[in-house]
């Protein structure tokens, strides 16, 4: 409870961030996928997670959404770990389509984050204008295109009305129309409030997005910051060769 | 139903018999259909979502009762409802409700060991995304049920198929009492026996007709809702 001026007893709205990542390491077998990494997420900017193709961002972003839980260190969620946050959501590489219309898998996002029946038809039209899609709503799912997939699990995701939106490499398989589409719904995310984490390889999409940008390689953080100084002066030899496009594996 | 009648004019003059003979075997396969789904699709998925210390036991067993013959079910079935049996209290054998029970239990395997394969596999692929919405179990069974409908038809049907086609176990636990508990297979195996062979091939026609326009209703109900899924 926070008393606010006048007198007035407002609650304080609960927040899980920052999300804070302690010497997390993560193992499959006997290959260690994630070494350590220690990570405070707060709220503010797009956060762009960097680096090449098995770097490790997928499994960070998989442990952010609890799909996976740490081998070692611990995750914690405004500065709780005891109960997993609500309003978190995830949009995957490659997202799937329930077997239902695009509207129909809006509503059962909408449905699971409990919002109650006689509102959901409005939230739902909402959510398609949102992402460009309302005049596809009917259209079964998957049958829908890559891009268009992409911002309906783009909507399924904002449907949670989520504080954090976990994103990984939304644009990876997309044209460029498609990706400036989906660009534009997540800067429009950011705008209002939602804090993006977000995987990329594309640099130009750091460029364009990110206010923070973390540099992964083979599982360990080399480097975290804001992002002009990260693309402008990188303080490791890697990063100074990813960013020059070197092939850094 | 007289022996000098042809089936074919059975059939075209609507034999009152014919048609209750018609209607029970109808009757018995539809219930039996719906109780065994009604239970066969959650058992198939809760099986294909839970995991339990000897849980691959249960799917040989399941995917193995697939192939239970009708006769043993008929005889186990006879063995409880009869007059000395554990259930004989409720004199249920030879009425229409035993041949129920009986062919409920021949296809619930049958609904549910390819329920339990489809739930599998969708899940693997619905996985990830369930979980990132915070589906809880039940809920999980509900959305895999339903998004594996299309799927599910053949399983469903294969359990109708089965039902209708039927003998040994209505013929043990119904007796085929004229007029109560004769169904178009114990008929055709009655008639069979009697040696009025043209008649017996004219129930087997109305019978393998009847399965026809029944795939026939549900292919097109299973067309139309895979368009309808994508």
């Amino acid at each position: 409870m926070v008393r606010a001026a006048g007198g007035l007893t407002v609650r304080a709205p609960v927040t899980d961030l920052p999300l804070v990542l302690d010497r997390v390491s993560l193992n499959a077998g006997a290959t260690r996928i994630l070494d350590r990494v220690s990570l405070t997420i707060t709220a503010g900017a797009p956060t762009l997670i960097v680096g090449p193709n098995g770097a490790g961002k997928t499994s960070l972003l998989r442990l952010c959404m609890g799909l996976l839980s740490p081998s070692a260190g611990a995750v914690t969620w405004g500065g709780r770990d005891d109960r997993a946050p609500v309003r978190r959501a995830i949009v995957f590489q490659r997202p799937v389509m329930l077997r239902r219309s695009a509207a129909q898998n809006i509503a059962y996002a909408l449905a699971q984050a409990g919002v109650p029946r006689h509102a959901r038809a409005a939230r739902v039209c909402e959510l398609l204008d949102r992402v460009g899609l309302a005049a596809l709503s009917g259209r079964p799912a998957r049958r829908l295109s890559g891009g268009e997939q992409q911002r309906l699990a783009l909507a399924r995701a904002l449907a949670r009305d989520p504080e954090i939106l976990l994103l990984d490499e939304p644009t990876a398989s997309l044209d460029p129309a498609a990706s400036r589409a989906v660009e534009e719904i997540v800067l429009r995310a950011a705008q209002g409030g939602i804090k993006i984490v977000m995987a990329s390889h594309d640099l130009g999409q750091v460029r364009r997005l990110a206010g923070d940008v973390v540099f992964m390689l083979r599982g360990t953080v080399r480097e975290q910051g804001r992002a002009a100084d990260f693309l402008d002066h990188p303080s490791t030899s890697e990063a100074n060769s990813f960013l020059r496009g070197d092939l850094v594996i | 139903m007289s022996d000098e009648l042809s089936a074919w004019q059975l059939i075209i003059g609507l034999d009152p018999a014919l048609l209750a003979i018609v209607r029970l075997s109808l009757a018995v396969s539809l219930s039996a259909l719906a109780l065994a789904a009604l239970i066969g699709l959650p058992l198939g998925a809760m099986l294909a979502l839970l995991r339990f210390p000897g849980r691959p036991v249960f799917v040989v067993l399941l995917n193995a009762l697939m192939g239970l013959p009708p006769v043993v079910v008929g005889l186990a079935v006879y063995l409880l409802l009869s007059r000395s049996g554990p259930l004989g209290a409720f004199g249920l054998l030879f009425t229409p409700t035993a041949m129920v029970i009986a062919q409920t239990i021949i296809i619930i395997p049958i609904i549910a060991a390819p329920t339990r394969q489809t739930v599998e596999d969708l899940w693997h692929e619905y996985r990830d995304e369930l979980i990132a919405m915070d589906v809880g179990p039940i809920g999980r069974m509900m959305t895999l049920l339903w998004d594996a409908r299309v799927s599910l038809f053949t399983a469903v049907l294969a359990g109708f198929g089965r039902a209708a086609a039927e003998v040994g176990a209505v013929m043990i636990v119904g007796g085929n009492i004229e007029g109560f508990t004769r169904t178009m297979t114990t008929a055709v195996v009655l008639e069979t026996s009697k040696g009025n062979l043209p008649l017996a091939m004219g129930l087997g026609i109305i019978l393998v007709a009847m399965v026809i326009a029944i795939n026939a209703v549900v292919w097109t109900t299973r067309a139309w809702s895979a368009r309808q899924a994508g």
